[in-house]
């Protein structure tokens, strides 16, 4: 099913209260082309279960490694992706812009 | 994120109430602020110029890196008419995230059968209409070819803050439309603001191209300051 904002966070919500461990990813700051605006969010539970987006799909997964750890330790993350470079491990937009995304566990 | 602070935030959104959360990035620390309460806040100033703009985005304060999360209500969509073309944009319309309403006294039209996904009011428009309360988060769409029943809605729409206001019928009607609404005392700016011929021109014919042609124009009014100029 397509999640808009609002089943997003209501969803975040809802996870919590069954006593899942939730992560909200939020876009902060973006430059050049970037595939989602800032304050798009993403949630992602313990078991990577995921709703929403913060790019098009070129760096959720890394996002959701990340959220993983913000899950587990509780401290909120600042993440930022570049360009994609095939020749790096790294992920990154193949659009060519960049992108910060503040990661919070919600307690 | 608190969880109660989440649920406060949900709670806004349903309310149909703007909300800002702000996030202190290096510490963590957050607060809601309600539409209510940006008067009294420190940040008043930029919260109501980005709540404005519905504009999430890092301001400074201080020497402190603040996230502003805006949240404003979602856009909510009331269609003057329970016809074929309403039956095709009611579903394309809770797809892109509208709260859709439609609103037809003829009960033969108005029927939750031929309405399966928004609530289908039997009523007329002058009557349901204030009590919805047409904010400036509001779209009406006047269908139902009847100036019995699109008259007295674009009425109320014009007498609101309603940031779309369209009406169907050829250029002919529109005009009849224009002289009677004048007779009623709505000035030419008033009625400028109404889209009508209705949609963008995209040559739809049936009913659901013509659905496609009233939403995408309501999106582009939603989101002129983002269009790329022609």
């Amino acid at each position: 099913m397509l999640s808009t904002d609002a089943e997003i966070l209501k969803n975040a919500e809802a996870w919590r209260r069954e006593g899942r461990g939730v992560a909200v990813a939020t876009v902060v700051e973006t430059w050049g082309s970037a595939p989602r605006p800032v304050g798009s969010h993403l949630v992602i539970d313990g078991d990577t279960n995921f709703l929403g987006s913060v790019s098009g799909g070129c760096v959720e997964g890394a996002v959701i490694t990340e959220a993983l750890d913000v899950i587990a330790d509780g401290k909120p993350r600042m993440l930022e992706f570049g360009v994609a470079d095939e020749t790096a491990w790294q992920v990154g937009l193949s659009c060519g812009g960049r992108i910060k995304i503040y990661v919070e566990r919600v307690d | 994120m608190r969880l109660s602070l989440l649920s406060d935030l949900n709670a806004e959104r349903a309310a149909r109430r703007a909300a800002i959360l702000v996030t202190d990035i290096a510490s963590g620390e957050q607060r809601l602020v309600r539409e209510a309460e940006i008067a009294g806040d420190p940040l008043a100033d930029e919260l109501r110029d980005r709540l404005r703009q519905g504009r999430s985005g890092l301001v400074e304060q201080e020497g402190r890196q603040l996230f502003l999360t805006v949240q404003a209500p979602p856009v909510r969509l009331a269609v003057i008419g329970a016809v074929h073309i309403s039956q095709a944009l009611a579903p394309m319309a809770r797809a892109v995230d509208f709260d859709v309403t439609i609103v037809d006294p003829r009960t033969a039209f108005a029927t939750p059968e031929r309405f399966p996904d928004a609530p289908v009011l039997a009523e007329w428009p002058d009557t349901v209409l204030p009590e919805m309360g047409l904010d400036r988060y509001t779209a009406l769409v006047a269908l139902t070819h009847d100036p019995k029943i699109d008259d007295p809605a674009l009425a109320a729409a014009l007498r609101s803050e309603c940031f779309y206001v369209g009406a169907l019928g050829s250029r002919k009607t529109h005009e009849r439309r224009v002289q009677r609404l004048t007779e009623s005392g709505f000035t030419e700016a008033d009625l400028a603001r109404i889209h009508a011929p209705i949609g963008l021109d995209i040559g739809a014919v049936s009913p659901a191209e013509i659905a496609v042609s009233i939403l995408a124009e309501i999106v582009a009014t939603l989101r002129k300051e983002r269009r790329r100029s022609a």
